[in-house]
């Protein structure tokens, strides 16, 4: 469902990360662990198409993938189920109540998100995810803010979405209590100097 | 894409949204210049194009920066970005609802402010359909330049600095078709190339905010 | 014959212009000298005009590299955004403080051209207004180009604008043609019959304006090795930080 080949992936002209390398089939959730800066941002960020690679390939489907980053996207002065709406309507789906309740956010609906706290805030954005109807999710530490319960609430849904056939990849550094999630530590990966030429101006620009 | 238009409309107009600022700037521009050179009526009526129109291109520039900085900022850009809408439409629907939200309102309520210019009866006609024309293209072209600058520190400054050399051709053909209007002489051609550079803006400049929104995600 | 795109190589750029750009830069100074000397000292005056007419010489050819630099810089883009040369951006790059200070000169001889000719400093005709536009086209270009921190972003981003501002900046001079017909004579040099410049000046214009087109190729060539050097600082840091 989603295959990772030979990944290399750079941030501001800093090569990061080479040889990625894994792959999902359906059902199936991979754990990205690794130090503050080993870029885990980048390669998520690259995975979600938003910033072009070094080398490597990403084989998925089409419109396959929904994406959540750190920032958690919601609109302050909009209300948790316009936020969602929105979202629903963007990705072409319909229905946010099964969304609500499985992020038990049902009691919040109607109020402005800046209301909201951090933890709710951040249930909030991962619901969309539910709205997106999309099967590959792609979440950069997704509990943050999180408290134990939601954590555990949050655990549920990605293992009703795994359920469901989908695939799910995180990069988290607490334990999400997904035992059947597998973990992928990216210090091995780290890019390496690359050679260095003659000393010349060829390879100037890294 | 509706659905963006409406999230979009409903930010500006909810508490905080900014919606009015223009107005109000355009408003407050209409009181300042006559107290600056004088309130002769003659004097005033030869200016009232030039001002109307530079009024409306810098009430337009105030609201730039808010077109895609905020969606940058609390990370709905990059979700936007992920969705399976394309970034040209995007960019096309944002600078829609600036124009809603800024131009609209502006030539709205540019009869009042000519009023206020003593603006020549016969340029009534002339300035809402000038400005009507106008106006889409400073928020495209606005669009673009918040494009370009959306990732940066200190964007809004930069912004003027970029966007307003490219306001040149729109201001120039907007007032003149104003100011040809209120001596009574024809307006055909510069009505026409008015015309014409809001039509090739919309048509074409989309693609480029869009690449360069891209650029500046990644 | 080698490809021309090997010269986007840096470190065959760096090679050819460490012997080119002394022999290019030797070049613009000799022949500016030259044809400044020539066209000051050693040109009848004019009838009209009496010796203020000799400013020309500054001023045509610094006001045809404004126009020639933003040109240089749209096609470097180009390259850019076609074939991502980093050469091709840097050169871009380097071009455009150069543009702006042959705009400015042009402005300013031709202020002070117009004073004694037309009575005025500064008069809202269309060629006058297009190079206060271009003028400020190159600012917003430059100023860019400062404020990202990024190079391939700055490349990006300012190649795009140097493109939709090439349309818009044609566009600006079409209507500020249509605005104003004003006061400028036509362009002094034409290579149609009946041309009204006489060779004891079109001589030493020449020379100057050949001699302005090296030292502006000399000063790009300079100002490319600069970027290039500090983008290599910039890798070096790069390289320390991935150590």
């Amino acid at each position: 469902m989603l295959r990772v080949r030979d990944l290399a992936c750079a941030r501001g002209g800093l090569p990061l990360l080479e040889g990625v390398s894994f792959s999902l089939v359906p059902g199936q959730a991979l754990v990205l662990r690794g130090p503050n800066g080993c870029g885990k941002t980048t390669l998520l960020r690259s995975i979600a198409g938003l910033q072009p690679m070094l080398a490597g390939q990403i084989e998925t489907a089409p419109e396959a993938i929904a994406y959540a980053a750190h920032a958690d996207g919601i609109k302050a002065t909009l209300s948790v189920a316009e936020n969602l709406q929105f979202w629903a309507a963007i990705f072409g789906t319909s229905g946010i109540d099964a969304a609500l309740d499985q992020m038990n956010l049902r009691r919040l609906r109607d109020r402005a998100a800046q209301h909201l706290s951090a933890g709710q805030k951040r249930r909030l954005a991962l619901a969309r995810l539910l709205v997106t109807g999309r099967p590959v999710w792609v979440l950069d530490e997704p509990t943050v803010s999180l408290d134990a319960a939601s954590v555990a609430l949050f655990a549920a849904v990605v293992r009703g979405h795994l359920a469901d056939g989908g695939v799910a990849l995180m990069a988290t550094h607490i334990d999400l209590h997904l035992p059947e999630a597998e973990t992928l530590d990216l210090t091995p990966f780290r890019a390496r100097l690359p050679e260095r030429g003659t000393g010349g101006f060829d390879e100037a620009f890294l | 894409m509706i659905a963006l238009l409406t999230r979009d409309l409903r930010l500006a107009l909810r508490a905080g949204g900014g919606f009015g600022l223009g107005l109000a700037f355009f408003l407050i521009l209409a009181v300042l210049v006559p107290l600056g050179v004088g309130p002769a009526p003659a004097t005033l009526a030869v200016i009232a194009p030039g001002i109307l129109w530079v009024g409306a291109l810098l009430a337009c520039l105030l609201s730039l920066d808010r077109i895609f900085a905020l969606d940058f900022e609390d990370g709905s850009l990059d979700l936007l970005a992920t969705a399976p809408v394309p970034l040209e439409a995007v960019v096309s629907i944002k600078a829609l609802a600036h124009w809603l939200t800024t131009g609209l309102p502006l030539v709205l309520i540019s009869p009042v402010m000519g009023l206020l210019l003593f603006l020549p009866a016969e340029a009534y006609l002339w300035l809402i359909l000038s400005l009507g024309l106008g106006t889409p293209a400073l928020s495209v072209i606005g669009t673009f330049g918040a494009a370009l600058t959306v990732g940066l520190k200190r964007g809004g400054l930069l912004l003027s600095l970029l966007v307003l050399p490219l306001y040149i051709p729109t201001l120039v053909f907007g007032a003149e078709v104003v100011g040809r209007g209120a001596q009574g002489l024809s307006i055909g051609t510069p009505l026409a190339l008015l015309a014409g550079i809001t039509f090739g803006a919309v048509a074409l400049l989309p693609f480029a905010s869009a690449h360069v929104l891209r650029i500046n995600l990644r | 014959m080698a490809s021309f795109w090997e010269y986007a190589n840096p470190l065959k750029f760096m090679r050819t212009t460490d012997w080119l750009l002394p022999v290019v830069a030797v070049a613009a100074v000799v022949l500016t000298t030259v044809g400044l000397v020539w066209g000051f000292f050693f040109t009848p005056d004019d009838f009209r005009q009496g010796s203020t007419v000799k400013i020309v010489f500054l001023h045509v050819p610094a006001a045809m590299m404004a126009i020639n630099a933003w040109v240089m810089m749209l096609i470097a883009s180009l390259i850019w955004l076609i074939r991502r040369h980093h050469v091709s951006a840097l050169a871009a790059k380097a071009a455009a403080p150069i543009g702006v200070t042959m705009t400015l000169i042009g402005l300013i001889t031709g202020a002070i051209w117009g004073q004694p000719m037309w009575g005025t400093w500064w008069a809202w005709d269309p060629r006058l207004t297009s190079f206060l536009i271009l003028f400020l086209f190159y600012l917003g270009y430059i100023a860019l180009w400062a404020a990202i921190e990024d190079p391939d972003t700055g490349a990006d981003l300012t190649a795009v604008l140097c493109l939709v501002g090439s349309v818009f900046a044609l566009l600006s001079r079409y209507a500020a043609i249509f605005w104003n017909q004003g006061l400028h004579q036509g362009a002094s040099l034409s290579l149609a019959p009946g041309t009204r410049m006489d060779w004891a000046y079109k001589a030493p214009l020449y020379i100057c304006m050949v001699g302005f087109g090296l030292i502006f190729v000399a000063l790009v060539l300079a100002g490319t090795r600069t970027e290039i050097r500090a983008r290599r600082m910039k890798a070096l840091v790069l390289r320390e930080r991935m150590a």
